[in-house]
């Protein structure tokens, strides 16, 4: 089948589901009111609490909830064909994302922009709240550990990439100066940042840098993974404003040079899906596709991230109830197209289907290395770029988003540590650089003992998708208790809170079964720990929405 | 005519400017607010320093500052979870 149909025909779907779905849901389920004052204009401090522009509000939106994972997902998840992992995106998009996003902004915009943890305490419960702070530290732990090593694997396998990636973090560095102390006005600086980029990718495949193979007994893979957690923890101690800041903002304006340089591309060349449909010639231990595949893209057709952004940060710069629709459920949509461009360049990529079925030659392997190439040779023979740029650019582009996520994660955990820190009057915890030392071992006791020196692949992946989901689940209880409480329609939430809940179980399962059989011993107590956490959720779903039965009847 | 095409151009772009301003400042304003308040804290102690015992050398032109503080004061105690000036020598709402 050709690309250009599956991709006009996926934008149609999730276009038409922003125009009638999400009229539906706002109007009906969320009953959302132009006239409601919100915290935003409330509580307005110019700090925290600021009406923005619902475009601008948008773009930082989506610019933070998307990064690499909508991209590792669905790369990684095309094995079974392209056609279940094209459904899930587009259905999961329309009716599990959207929905998620927008509610949780709608539930925290409603209860004074709290963030979903402490909503979890206020409409479930206690214990539940408990359990939210467990899974976020969960999903922290292993977005570093997955991004690391997917970004080691990433600059070994391109070596023209190792410039251009670490080249864009010193013009960050410079744009930060250069805006900090206001020498340009912002228009200059963005033209000048993107063209330095590009130029730094354009010069990366004549000067590829690789490490030596092995270096003190560490693989090339094990020696990034050490690299990228000590820069992280130094970026994440630095003022926002030097490197964060300016980083966010070239990777923002990135995200949208490369989703439309792809779908541009795609256009252009009109190139044939060449990996099957359904995949009947699936490689050995391939995991089952039911329910593997729920939790394999989980960015991209749900995420509970997103939660944490929407009722973080989002919420508290709300203008107008009604601009949620927008936000919320079009932010999901952007996220879907992400994911969308890469299904398309993970499955139209390659020649023939040979060539693809060597690059997907066991689950985890393919992942987004196929979206790299497979997207450059789109974007090479769509636009006539050369095909190495185009490789480059593409890496940049992965490397950078995960990037991002992995600082932002550290500096979240260090927070986290920080508080643990005051509760139990640990004065050493409570300091930033102690606080970083201890997030940054425990995410690489993770990437290694999750197998990151190039052996595992991405063996944690599904795992990280699967915590992900229940906390997804979490915000979709809060959701669902909050709707029934006011009396409203129901299955909106809570049908998606199901099937999340059936899948991730049944996954972690599967899992186990597959830790247990490696005997992969580290892997296999954290799926204990993640399954115990997911049963816990089911309980508590089950037992808030009796209570509140019961409390109805009487 | 041709006036008016450059004046609406030139308006465009000033609102374009706008947004990508906001856009680049919107994520990290409260977190850039936050360390900016935290500094004018350290300002205002400084300026009441005598007060609180601390000798200050330049005591002399921070009492020409203190009622400039006033607002600042008052954020300043409330958001300490203070209901009343703590100081004996400056009194607050």
């Amino acid at each position: 089948m050709n690309a250009i149909f599956v991709m006009l025909l996926g934008l149609a779907a999730m276009f038409l589901g922003y125009v009638f779905y999400s009229k539906f849901v706002a109007e009906k389920i969320y009953k959302l009111d132009p006239n409601f004052k919100t915290p935003a204009h409330e509580f307005e401090d110019g700090v925290d609490f600021v009406p923005t522009n619902k475009y601008v509000l948008w773009g930082h939106h989506f610019t933070s909830v998307a990064g690499a994972a909508p991209i590792i997902g669905p790369a990684i998840a095309v094995i079974w064909g392209w056609v279940p992992a094209f459904l899930w995106v587009i259905f999961g998009t329309i009716f599990f994302a959207g929905v998620h996003d927008a509610g949780a902004i709608w539930a925290s915009n409603r209860n004074k922009a709290k963030s979903m943890g402490s909503l979890t305490g206020d409409v479930v419960s206690k214990r539940a709240q408990t359990l939210f702070m467990i899974v976020i530290f969960l999903v922290l732990l292993m977005v570093n550990a997955v991004f690391a090593t997917a970004i080691s694997g990433l600059l070994v396998k391109f070596p023209s990439s190792v410039i251009p990636v670490w080249g864009a973090i010193f013009v960050a560095l410079i744009i930060g100066q250069i805006i900090f102390r206001k020498w340009m006005g912002l228009g200059t600086v963005s033209i000048l940042g993107v063209v330095a980029l590009y130029l730094l990718i354009w010069a990366g495949p004549s000067a590829p840098l690789s490490l030596p193979e092995t270096m003190g007994g560490l693989t090339d893979n094990a020696s990034w993974v050490l690299i990228l957690f000590g820069y992280a923890a130094i970026a994440s101690l630095l003022p926002v404003w030097m490197l964060l800041q300016p980083r966010d903002y070239i990777n923002g304006l990135q995200l949208f040079i490369g989703l439309i340089l792809l779908y541009a591309a795609v256009l252009l060349l009109g190139p044939d899906m060449t990996a099957p449909a359904f995949n009947t010639n699936l490689p050995e231990n391939t995991p089952s596709m039911l329910p593997l595949l729920f939790v394999t893209i989980a960015c991209g057709a749900i995420s509970g991230f997103h939660g944490l952004v929407a009722s973080g940060t989002t919420s508290k710069q709300l203008d107008k109830e009604t601009d949620l629709r927008f936000v919320g459920y079009f932010g999901a949509i952007g996220e879907g197209s992400l994911s969308l461009a890469t299904i398309i360049a993970a499955c139209a990529g390659f020649a023939t289907l040979a060539d693809w079925e060597a690059v997907y030659s066991s689950f985890g392997q393919g992942g987004v290395a196929a979206f790299v190439e497979g997207g450059a040779n789109i974007i090479s023979q769509g636009v006539g770029l050369d095909n190495e740029i185009a490789e480059t650019l593409l890496t940049v582009m992965a490397v950078l988003f995960a990037g991002t996520t992995m600082d932002t994660g550290l500096r979240l955990q260090r927070y986290i540590f920080q508080e643990w820190g005051n509760i139990y009057n640990i004065s050493w915890m409570q300091k930033a650089l102690p606080a970083t030392l201890l997030a940054v071992i425990s995410c690489v006791a993770l990437a290694f003992g999750a197998g990151s020196d190039g052996s595992g692949g991405l063996a944690i992946w599904p795992l990280f998708g699967t915590t992900n989901q229940l906390l997804a689940g979490l915000t979709l209880m809060v959701i669902t208790v909050m709707l029934v409480r006011l009396g409203r329609p129901m299955y909106v939430t809570l049908l998606p809170l199901i099937f999340l809940l059936i899948m991730t179980v049944f996954a972690l399962f599967i899992q186990l079964k597959g830790f247990y059989m490696e005997e992969n011993w580290f892997l296999f107590g954290l799926d204990i720990v993640v399954l115990i956490a997911a049963v816990w959720i089911a309980l508590e779903a089950t037992s808030a929405l009796s209570n509140l039965k019961k409390e109805q009847k009487s | 005519m041709r006036n008016m095409n450059i004046k609406s151009i030139q308006q465009w772009l000033s609102r374009a400017g706008e947004l990508v301003n906001e856009f680049y400042n919107a994520p990290y304003r409260s977190a850039i607010a936050r360390a900016k308040r935290d500094e004018d804290d350290l300002f205002m102690m400084l300026v009441f320093s005598e007060m609180m015992g601390v000798p200050n050398p330049a005591s002399y032109y921070t009492l020409e500052l203190q009622p400039l503080m006033l607002e600042r004061f008052h954020d300043w105690h409330q958001r300490m979870g203070m209901e009343h000036s703590p100081l004996d020598h400056f009194r607050c709402c």
